[in-house]
């Protein structure tokens, strides 16, 4: 059928992200906005166990080859843009993470689509798809019309409830020959490595001093560290924190690190980009410290001040008595 | 080994970012624009690689923001080849899928094994340039890579997932690498390096070809995100909102 929208399921070791569910949502919402059906691609090895999952979607179209059991980007690559080919899709969505981001423009070039990233939320106005995305680490929205007549979104993780892209439904699979090319793909999936172990695990803290490019210099985590101690908690970080080694690995709480649920939250100079948030999905007390009051964290925080982070710090431990 | 590193220029994130209401696009008259992070990444590994097995790396970036303390900088860092793409609109900001094409009629009869850049940049609107740039060279494409090793004319990658789980990916070469985060954070380089590589050395240029590719979508608005949407704001000086604080941890029991 002509016109549908296509959600790319995205599979880590042989398990459906949450993320897959947030991007059924969208895509429902989409097809909705449209008035046409939405299809799930699931690519794998032997979909059967997994694709029953996909009941939000009104069929499954499936590519299984040997080279997809695990994530293989130039073998994806080219058995999503089949699978897409054969729904005649209106827009393809995929997942805004490691996998997804890899395939999102390949199929988009390879159909001469535009990209739209970074969406979190589509609407209907006079018979015609809206997107809104965010750019620049959720300081800006991006709002316009769905280009066409094919395009690409990528859509963020956490925007929408996976309960939304969930149903009971057992959808029918419909299984499409792996494209000609399978046999000459360069890369190859090796192994998964697990994550190593050491060091403390924040995901099971109950208070964390979280700080971010806000804490302007590595000598200032000391601040945050004595701190933590007043408060009897740990300290993570967001991204840069750890790419520019002033913590480990280990600390990080977001998109590619952790996801924490502790009792307080205390973000110090972290703005609150979308990749940040994810790590957080719950916390009883959630208080951000950032000088720019639109800053994403005030959207997530209970509370708020625009204090700078620096001297919030030592402030606090003082007013701690500690 | 030959290495090639597109460098994108976008908004500091630091910065107060405004929209010009007469275009609903980012304000840019008084905008800073600095090297994106992870294309920062993309050359420290690209510099750790050479270190190991020889070769060239080569920075290429489009006239825009300080490209040339850019340049020079990735220079006296150890770059071996700077190349300015000059042009005269970059200023009003290159979109992703634009910039890949630039990139690639720019680098295209140079010698390159590899191309690193950052998996994404803060501005992407439209695409990751790297991804983009794979599908125009006919090359294999890996995002979210930390780690590159290379054997003979493969390269095996760790590649990032949620949660610290990573995957190990072969690839042979020629291919384009979205980076992540180099092994080691980038190096630090003292301006006295800086000023003597803008003595000593020199930056090539090359004309943007124009690829006719369009910047934005055609009706694209963009807006500032409402402040403060839920949190309920604490006001005063730091010493006040420090007392605040403790009266809400005091009320939660979460402090003694």
């Amino acid at each position: 059928m002509s016109g549908e929208i296509c959600v790319v399921a995205e599979v880590v070791r042989g398990e459906l992200t949450e993320q897959t569910f947030v991007s059924l949502a969208a895509g429902r919402k989409l097809a909705g906005a449209l008035g046409c059906r939405l299809a799930a691609v699931m690519l794998g090895a032997d979909v059967a166990p997994l694709a029953a999952a996909l009941g939000a979607a009104d069929r499954v179209l499936a590519v299984e080859h040997p080279l997809l059991a695990d994530f293989n980007p130039e073998a994806a690559l080219l058995a999503a843009e089949s699978a897409v080919r054969a729904a005649g899709a209106r827009a393809c969505i995929f997942c805004h993470t490691a996998s997804g981001m890899d395939l999102a423009c390949g199929v988009a070039h390879r159909l001469g689509a535009p990209v739209v990233a970074c969406c979190r939320d589509f609407t209907a106005a006079d018979g015609q798809a809206r997107y809104v995305a965010v750019t620049c680490g959720g300081k800006i929205i991006v709002e316009g019309t769905l280009p066409g007549p094919v395009c690409v979104v990528t859509v963020m993780p956490g925007v929408l409830r996976a309960e939304q892209g969930r149903s009971d439904r057992t959808p029918p699979v419909e299984r499409i020959s792996p494209p000609a090319g399978m046999e000459s793909v360069r890369t190859k999936f090796r192994g998964w490595i697990d994550p190593p172990a050491g060091d403390v695990d924040i995901s099971r803290q109950n208070i964390l001093v979280s700080v971010g490019r806000g804490i302007q210099k590595k000598e200032n985590i000391a601040l945050a560290e004595r701190l933590a101690a007043a408060l009897g908690g740990v300290v993570t970080g967001s991204r840069p924190i750890i790419d520019q080694g002033w913590l480990p690995p280990t600390r990080l709480v977001g998109k590619s690190g952790k996801q924490v649920r502790p009792r307080l939250y205390l973000a110090v100079g972290i703005s609150g980009a979308p990749e940040h948030m994810e790590g957080v999905p719950a916390a009883e007390l959630m208080i951000g410290i950032n000088t720019d009051a639109r800053a994403p964290i005030f959207d997530a925080a209970h509370y708020g001040a625009t204090c700078d982070a620096v001297q919030l710090m030592p402030a606090l431990a003082a007013a701690l008595g500690k | 080994m030959n290495i090639v590193v597109p460098i994108k220029f976008v908004p500091d994130p630091v910065e107060d970012l405004q929209i010009d209401p007469s275009s609903g696009l980012l304000d840019r008259s008084f905008l800073r624009l600095i090297p994106s992070e992870l294309d920062e990444h993309a050359l420290e590994q690209a510099l750790i690689l050479k270190e190991r097995h020889g070769g060239t790396v080569t920075v290429v970036a489009c006239d825009t923001g300080d490209v040339d303390e850019t340049l020079f900088t990735a220079l006296a860092r150890g770059a071996d080849r700077a190349v300015k793409i000059t042009g005269d609109d970059f200023q009003q900001g290159i979109g992703s899928r634009r910039m890949a094409a630039i990139i690639h009629a720019a680098i295209s009869g140079e010698p390159c094994d590899l191309v690193l850049t950052g998996t994404q940049a803060l501005d992407d609107m439209d695409g990751f340039v790297g991804a983009l740039l794979a599908e125009r060279m006919g090359v294999p494409y890996i995002g979210y890579v930390t780690k590159v090793e290379i054997a003979g004319n493969k390269a095996a990658v760790r590649k990032e997932y949620p949660g610290g789980l990573n995957a190990e990916i072969e690839t042979a070469l020629p291919a384009v690498l979205g980076i992540q985060a180099a092994e080691k954070p980038p190096r630090y380089v003292v301006t006295a390096k800086v000023m003597e590589a803008m003595k000593s050395r020199r930056i090539d240029e090359k004309p943007g070809e124009d690829p006719g590719e369009p910047f934005t979508f055609p009706d694209l608005r963009m807006a500032l995100p409402e402040p403060a949407r839920r949190a309920e704001m604490l006001d005063g000086s730091p010493a006040q909102v420090a007392q605040k604080i403790v009266a809400l941890l005091r009320e939660r029991g979460l402090v003694g």
